[in-house]
């Protein structure tokens, strides 16, 4: 289980997350639902320990996460994926140097890489002649799956994606829904997904959703729609009017 | 009115602060990691053709134009009193003590500080930089440990060039355009210059090649913001070296060859 304990996080003079407090149970997929600018991205990057928050604690088995550095984060971090926005890969390198970059850092033989790294993007339903296309040569769901095989190479048992589909057609979407659940299935992963696809719910177990810094609602994806928590009525429907306010108006 | 004005001294100061603390923790974890890890040659070789070989031609250029011009001034105050012997050994001087150091280290500092902060910005931008944490890939080994060190030791070579063919367009000028005899030009350089000269020069410009690849690196490594952060990071690479670099000269210039 991963345990998120009254998690702030200041920039400057504004307060992101106001106390974060959320469970997430193993081996589920929980979907952390909210509007743009809420700070979702802030609080998965807090989760991971790729910033420190202000205040809070993020335990995972059993260790503090927020208090980790050095060696010891980076122990952490391999028993963590994280899939990017924009799948965040390195455009100077090929999509073999790409996924394989930690082998080839360790200095692998390059056989062996070739060898993992098309098990890998088999894994994630990639042809292998893409192995030595540029990231740029890719569409951009071929990109967010590619990203995904490269963080399924350190076999983490925890996988963060954050916004997966963004920016993607709702068929494109559809797949890498199906994609990220079939790999929570077969690897038997926790999943945290930020997203604001209503589409995921159908293949999610939990839904929070983040307003305002803090966590309005955590219950079952399969009942969020019979909900009627007043912050995820509202948001799910995209409705203008409840609790969670627009800057803009809709005459 | 007054109370603003304060507050924003104490602002300022606080900023100024915060990054003279962060760049200094950037350059002891650049120390700690070269010494502590292996050297990821490949990319160091990289950065030398990138850095160094790459920026031959306009340091050649600059350094042959730039001893050219100081050859034909020069003519001008020294034929009132006869002394045109003297100005090949005052451009090979100027070229190694000053110019070939100073206008390479700006010059590479236009070409490649810039080019460094708007790769490095636009990897941090576009979540790269976190990528690569993610994967315990160490990010100073990775992308900065090669580039300042592939700057500090490849500037001395350019800079050499750029002394080199400063003292070659000198000669030029003074030999086909202004028709001074070849020997009046040569033998005041084997008379007057030294290779402590020399040397010096190629002492500061590894300094420079420390300090431009390690601001443009610094402020690459700490790009906010999109695209218009990516710019401001590579102005400000260029800006803040330039400066740095001018004001090393001076204290570089009375170390090394001062009274």
């Amino acid at each position: 289980m991963i345990e998120i304990i009254d998690l702030k996080k200041k920039f400057d003079d504004k307060w992101i997350t106001k106390g974060v407090n959320l469970e997430i149970p193993d081996g589920k997929m929980t979907v952390i639902i909210g509007r743009s600018g809420e700070g979702k991205s802030v609080l998965l990057k807090q989760i991971i320990g790729l910033i420190k928050p202000s205040e809070g604690k993020v335990i995972i088995n059993g260790n503090d996460i927020t208090k980790l550095s050095g060696k010891k984060l980076e122990e952490a971090f391999k028993k963590l994926g994280y899939v990017f926005q924009f799948a965040a890969l390195l455009d100077s390198l090929n999509i073999l140097e790409n996924v394989g970059i930690t082998l080839i850092e360790n200095r692998i033989p390059m056989p062996k890489i070739i060898k993992t790294v098309k098990e890998k993007l088999a894994l994630v339903n990639l042809p292998e002649d893409i192995l030595y296309k540029y990231p740029s040569e890719l569409s951009g769901g071929m990109r967010k799956r590619v990203g995904l095989a490269r963080t399924l190479l350190t076999n983490p048992n925890i996988i963060l994606y954050d916004e997966p589909t963004t920016g993607l057609d709702p068929i494109t979407s559809r797949i890498i829904h199906e994609l990220m659940f079939d790999m929570q299935k077969k690897l038997d992963l926790t999943s945290i997904v930020i997203s604001h696809d209503v589409d995921i719910f159908k293949y999610a177990d939990k839904v929070a959703l983040l307003h305002d810094g803090k966590i309005r609602y955590f219950g079952d994806a399969k009942t969020v729609w019979e909900s009627d928590n007043p912050y995820v009525y509202q948001f799910i429907r995209g409705l203008p009017e409840g609790p969670i306010k627009s800057e803009f108006t809709i005459k | 009115m007054i109370i603003r004005f304060i507050n924003s001294i104490g602002q300022n100061t606080l900023n100024f602060s915060s990054i003279i603390g962060r760049f200094t923790l950037f350059i002891l974890d650049f120390f700690k990691t070269l010494f502590s890890t292996k050297l990821k040659f490949s990319k160091f070789l990289y950065q030398i053709e990138s850095i160094g070989v790459n920026s031959i031609v306009i340091t050649v250029i600059t350094g042959a134009f730039a001893g050219a011009v100081l050859a034909i001034q020069s003519y001008k105050g020294f034929k009132q009193f006869g002394g045109e012997e003297f100005i090949g050994p005052i451009v090979a001087l100027a070229m190694a003590r000053e110019l070939g150091p100073v206008l390479t280290g700006l010059m590479v500092t236009g070409r490649s500080s810039s080019a460094i902060a708007a790769e490095i910005g636009t990897m941090r931008i576009t979540e790269q930089i976190d990528a690569l944490r993610t994967l315990c890939i160490n990010i100073q080994q990775y992308l900065i440990v090669p580039r300042i060190l592939a700057g500090t030791i490849i500037l001395p070579f350019l800079s050499l060039f750029s002394m080199l063919f400063g003292v070659v367009g000198g000669y030029i000028v003074c030999v086909h355009v202004l028709g001074l005899n070849p020997d009046e030009y040569t033998s005041g350089i084997k008379e007057l210059v030294e290779i402590s000269d020399i040397r010096g020069g190629l002492i500061k410009s590894s300094v420079f090649g420390f300090i431009l690849t390690s601001i443009g690196s610094f402020k690459g490594y700490y790009t906010k913001g999109g695209a218009r952060g990516v710019g401001i990071s590579t102005t400000q690479s260029v800006v803040v070296s330039s400066i740095l670099i001018i004001i090393a000269n001076y204290f570089l210039a009375v170390l090394l060859f001062g009274p």
